[in-house]
């Protein structure tokens, strides 16, 4: 797994400044496909789901959708100061919480928005973090989470799921 | 029995094809990284995200849908392609002599991973997955009247034998059948045959990545998935040995010609990504046409001068 992660992206309700960041990670100038990566266009298929953006109440439903639909063992990383915390979107009516509130996250790249650079960076990081032989340790997530709202559904179905209010 | 499970499970096979194929796509990937001016991956990648799916994903089964279909797919489709690989390698390099009418149930094997993916995709009961298997069959229909014509015409030119073995002999001895006018059209087509059979770029319209996300391949995940992958690698392999085979006059084993056969592949493999490289996706509707009026018509031409010695 440690050399073939495939990427999932996840566009919030962002100002789309890290979509563009992102996309330009897969470029031929900054290449991913050197370190085995490759965006794939279905969440059944993603090993690291890309968050980026302010995640607003109509997000929250599909972002806990698609992380029931990517296959485990998954990897969320946020990407973008509003993937992290919330950025200059934490203080509006509809922003319901950072990405790390509603799943868990296995790394940050903060920025606003982050480089390609920085973006590659934080992946091989989180490589080296997950897989590596050095252990890193990774972000403590485990405090917010209601934790039975992402554990208990094992068998990850295509019915809708529903959140708790 | 025992040596037509090696046949089947070994060599020329399940594996060789499928370490071979792994190694194709990442010539596919890496020429392609190359026109775009970039690195591109490493050697082992095709395996790594193979042993990955297989070993390391779970799998998800559709909620609605028919679960037993939707797992049989990827099976019946990794079937169909070993087992015309073996079909085809065989007598490609000269290991056993076929059986008469080889070339037409090779025909109908090739078929069986296409029908096999867009069943399983219609098995899933994704609205996106049926567009894709809707897509598949499409195309289906379109390039394999001209396949057959091109089969047609290949036998028509080996003086009516439908031996594959025999057509590689006869053009052994003589020359090969791409050497002619009408051998050169009939490669111009049979190359898009492969292109579409493949669904490489100028039709992947069945897995149109941006638009179906995945199309067909949507729902399947982890070791299914896999499968599907060492089908392709396995696909790959097999229609580039089949141009070889029916055209440019099959791949011998013996001495120096390994290296005529590996330049043979490579180069019908190199063609293809370019090919892919360079072109937009199409329209259904402009495949279809394309294959109907124009590849068809190639084809038939080509019969018409090879009935004139041409
Ligand atoms: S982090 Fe900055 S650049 Fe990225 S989505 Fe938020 S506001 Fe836009």
């Amino acid at each position: 797994m440690k050399k073939s992660l495939w990427l999932f992206h996840f566009g919030g309700a962002s100002c789309n400044n890290c979509d563009i960041e992102i996309l330009a990670c897969l470029n031929p100038r900054f290449d991913v496909e050197r370190f085995g990566m490759l965006l794939v266009g279905s969440p059944r298929h993603a090993d690291v789901i890309l968050v980026n953006g302010s995640i607003n109440k109509k997000g929250k439903e599909r972002l806990v959708e698609v992380y029931h639909q990517a296959a485990k063992p998954c990897l969320v990383v946020a990407i973008g100061a509003c993937g992290c915390t919330g950025g200059i979107f934490a203080e509006g009516d509809t922003f319901a919480g950072p990405v790390d509130n509603i799943i868990p996250v296995d790394a940050y790249i903060p920025g606003c928005p982050p480089k390609p650079e920085a973006i590659l960076a934080g992946l091989a990081k989180l490589v080296e973090a997950k897989f590596g032989k050095k252990k890193i340790p990774s972000p403590d997530h485990t405090k917010k989470i209601d934790e039975n709202e992402i554990v208990e559904n094992e068998i990850v179905t295509n019915e809708k799921v529903t959140l708790k209010k | 029995m025992v040596l037509h499970l090696f046949y089947f499970l070994v060599f020329p096979g399940l594996l060789f094809a499928g370490i071979v194929g792994g190694l194709l796509s990442w010539f596919d990937r890496k020429v392609t990284a190359w026109v775009q001016f970039r690195r591109g991956p490493v050697l082992m990648q095709p395996f790594y995200d193979v042993m990955k799916l297989l070993l390391v994903k779970e799998t998800i089964v559709p909620a609605r849908g028919s679960v037993i279909t939707f797992l049989a797919a990827p099976v019946a489709g990794l079937f169909g392609a070993s087992v015309s690989a073996v079909l085809i390698l065989l007598p490609a390099f000269g290991i056993s002599a076929g059986f008469r009418g080889d070339i037409i149930v090779i025909f109908y094997l090739l078929t069986i991973p296409s029908l096999s993916w867009a069943i399983g995709a219609l098995a899933s009961a994704n609205p996106l997955a049926a567009v894709g298997a809707s897509r598949e069959i499409k195309l289906l229909i379109g390039f394999e009247l001209t396949l057959l014509l091109i089969f047609a015409a290949v036998i028509l030119k080996s003086g009516m034998t439908i031996s594959l073995y025999e057509i590689i002999a006869l053009q052994q001895e003589n020359r090969v059948l791409a050497g002619s006018l009408s051998g050169i059209l009939l490669f111009v087509a049979m190359i898009f045959c492969v292109q579409a059979k493949m669904g490489m770029v100028p039709f992947d319209i069945a897995e149109a990545e941006t638009e179906l996300s995945e199309g067909a391949f949507i729902e399947f995940s982890g070791p299914p998935y896999a499968l599907i992958k060492i089908t392709k690698y396995i696909m790959l392999f097999v229609l580039t040995a089949l141009v070889a085979v029916l055209l440019l006059g099959g791949l011998p084993v013996d001495g120096i010609s390994l290296l005529w056969s590996l330049l043979k592949i490579l180069s019908v493999a190199l063609l293809l990504v370019l090919i892919r490289n360079t072109n937009p996706r199409v329209k259904i509707g402009q495949a279809m046409r394309f294959f109907f009026i124009w590849m068809n018509g190639l084809v038939i031409i080509a019969i018409i001068l090879s009935y004139f010695g041409l």
